[in-house]
């Protein structure tokens, strides 16, 4: 229960948010507005579920847009000009990011090197890569696009729970259950908290780490996938700087970028957090889009400042029982 | 470590002479140069003059670097300053501009610098804010357009000359004098360095971590909003979504280049530069060949590897990576 109260916080957010929202326009509060969020930012709730992971232990994954970007490319060029079915096309993407990610944990791991740079490395060769395959817009008219965007489940309301959509909440589900149930889940809170105590009791460290990158950029090349569907191209420079977006909502939901404390359904309502902001700003209409980014600045800053203060209050007693200076 | 960093000093200038030399194969006239209306012209002067805004963003990141910090949002400062200078050119003098985009610059290094030093943040998370939030108020500033302006005073920074060299290359030049006789003519650079090394140990020492700390994002900050400034008068104008987006990344590649550990505790001001010239250089040559442009992030991934790898502890021949792998297995 320690990752309670940040996600509670999180979660007041969300609804007296959405409730000032309402308010101001009642439309809001329909199940069309609703589906819509959720189709808006499956892409994005489907790869912060691999960033919660990630940044619970302790790490950070800076190559997530990239890879995204060279999904939607890869797909697109796949089925359009090198004439492959889709669901080949889509196995071999998710067998080449996972291998990225992969390759990413193993680097981080055998070498010792800061995750944060090494992903960054990975940014710069995934972008480069998409650029390489294709620089221009690849429409996709595959019919399977077709029918995945026009499939949806009726909500009561008028509102579309497009398959996009379903596919985000089942991996957000999905991720929920993997990391708060296993031994995978456990071992990942395990690193965050302490790599060497994790070690020390028995944790693979080198294979945690592997598996942990794999993972998150495995969610990437499905959120790619996703977005492929969500705009039937591909794009190399689509989904640039979705690795911040990412980021916000994970640190949004509660999780904490040192490690170690954080949950998936705390970043799945950080994501509704952001989609909710950009709704109200779309409803509004005086507003520009750029609000969009000023407010999740200064939402990172309140859900930062108090994770600190949090942190701060939990070491007190701690560091007066040892008779340290604060 | 005080006889490994000519060695250091090295590798760099033979890396940056082994592209040059690449460049000339590729571009038989990239040593050209020629005077003309009193000023230099040739590709030579065009990579000093390209890389004068990641020079002067790793002038500032190398001393954040040093005190085991990073600054993400020195792209989105530089947005900001932009965007800032661009707005006032043409209705105030030069004074009262280039006084507005730096106190934003230092404004915003003093909020980077309160988060890490006072509040305590993680400097990736802290700066990561300002880097997410610094774009949207700069687009406040210019009110979501492409601010231009036709101030002479202004553009001349970005494209006049001083002596035949361009303005912004004696800014970046002056600036690294200027830095390194603060840093490394007192005792400030031994201190910044002690912080880093060990913060805890410093702070007792009596080396006040805090306002060290505060400090170099300051600078940091200011270095940004100079390198701002002198993008928005080389365009004539202000893009809030473009100006110096991804230069932060460019800026810690030119430091990690430089030699700097990313753990803190020690720093060359002068390979950090070096580390933006060869950054441009790679840049300019990869242009000049006429392989397209998107080669550029492929090339700069390797290096970043290479470079890594090559500072990487852990790496002690293959021996020490085949006993570190069975460890993993065990």
């Amino acid at each position: 229960m320690r990752g309670l109260p940040p996600v509670l916080i999180t979660a007041i957010v969300l609804v007296t948010g959405f409730a000032a929202c309402a308010m101001q326009f009642p439309n809001i509060a329909s199940t069309r507005v609703v589906g819509n969020l959720l189709t808006d930012n499956a892409f994005l709730g489907i790869v912060a579920t691999g960033m919660t992971f990630v940044i619970i232990s302790g790490g950070i994954d800076l190559s997530v847009g990239s890879v995204i970007g060279f999904t939607t490319v890869f797909v697109a060029l796949a089925i359009e000009r090198w004439g492959v079915p889709p669901p080949v096309a889509f196995v071999a993407i998710l067998v080449l990011s996972a291998a990225f990610g992969a390759a990413m944990g193993a680097v981080i791991h055998i070498f010792d090197l800061p995750p944060f740079i090494v992903t960054l490395a990975g940014m710069f060769l995934a972008r480069g890569a998409s650029f390489l395959l294709s620089t221009e817009s690849v429409p996709i008219t595959a019919p399977v696009y077709s029918t995945v965007s026009d499939f949806a489940l009726r909500m009561p309301g008028g509102g579309r729970l497009t398959a996009i959509a379903i596919i985000m909440l089942v991996i957000v589900i999905g991720g929920a259950l993997l990391l708060h149930l296993t031994r995978f889940g456990a071992n990942v809170y395990a690193l965050g908290g302490s790599r060497a105590t994790a070690s020390l009791m028995g944790v693979a460290v080198g294979k945690m780490t592997v598996k942990i990158y794999m993972l998150s950029s495995l969610l990437a090349g499905i959120a790619g996938i996703v977005f492929s569907f969500y705009t039937s191209a591909g794009y190399s420079l689509s989904a640039v700087g979705v690795e911040l977006d990412t980021i916000a909502a994970v640190v949004i939901g509660g999780t904490l970028l040192t490690g170690g404390q954080g949950s998936v359904i705390g970043t799945f309502l950080g994501v509704l957090i952001q989609g909710m902001i950009q709704t109200y700003i779309n409803f509004d209409g005086t507003l520009s889009s750029w609000w969009t980014k000023i407010a999740t600045g200064v939402l990172l800053f309140a859900f930062i400042a108090l994770q600190q203060a949090l942190v701060a209050l939990a070491r007190r007693p701690a560091a007066k029982r040892a008779g340290a200076a604060p | 470590m005080t006889a490994l960093l000519p060695r250091r000093g090295l590798a760099q200038i033979l890396a940056l002479i082994v592209i040059l030399a690449v460049d000339r194969v590729v571009s038989p006239q990239f040593f050209d140069l020629r005077l003309q209306d009193g000023r230099l012209f040739g590709s030579l002067i065009d990579v000093l003059n390209r890389g004068t805004p990641v020079a002067l963003l790793s002038l500032g990141m190398v001393l954040v670097i040093a005190t085991r910090g990073i600054d993400l949002s020195v792209g989105a400062v530089m947005a900001i300053c932009g965007a800032i200078a661009a707005s006032l050119a043409d209705t105030h003098g030069l004074p009262v501009v280039l006084a507005a985009a730096l106190g934003a610059g230092l404004v915003c290094g003093l909020w980077n610098g309160f988060l890490v030093a006072v509040l305590g943040m993680q400097p990736i998370v802290a700066t990561l804010i300002l880097m997410v939030a610094g774009r949207g108020i700069a687009q406040l500033i210019t009110e979501g357009r492409i601010v231009t302006f036709s101030s002479p005073d202004l553009v001349w920074l970005g494209n006049g000359s001083v002596l035949g060299l361009p303005v912004p290359v004696v800014i970046a030049l002056g600036m690294l004098i200027l830095t390194g006789a603060v840093v490394r003519g007192s005792a400030l650079g031994l201190l910044i360095e002690a912080t880093g090394g060990n913060a805890r140990a410093s702070e007792l020492a009596g080396v006040g971590t805090r306002a060290m700390i505060i400090a170099v994002y300051v600078w940091c900050g200011v270095c940004a909003a100079l390198a701002g400034v002198i993008a928005a008068a080389d365009i004539m104008g202000a893009d809030a979504n473009n100006a110096g987006l991804w230069l932060e990344l460019d800026a810690i590649l030119a430091v990690v280049i430089g030699g700097t550990s990313l753990f803190g505790g020690r720093f060359s001001l002068v390979l950090a530069v070096l580390g933006a010239l060869i950054i441009q250089t790679m840049n300019t040559g990869i242009l000049l060949s006429g392989y397209p442009p998107e080669f550029n992030l492929l090339v700069k991934a390797g290096v970043v590897l290479a470079v890594l790898l090559l500072q990487s502890p852990k790496l002690s021949g293959f021996a020490g990576i085949a006993t570190r792998l069975r460890g993993t297995k065990a």
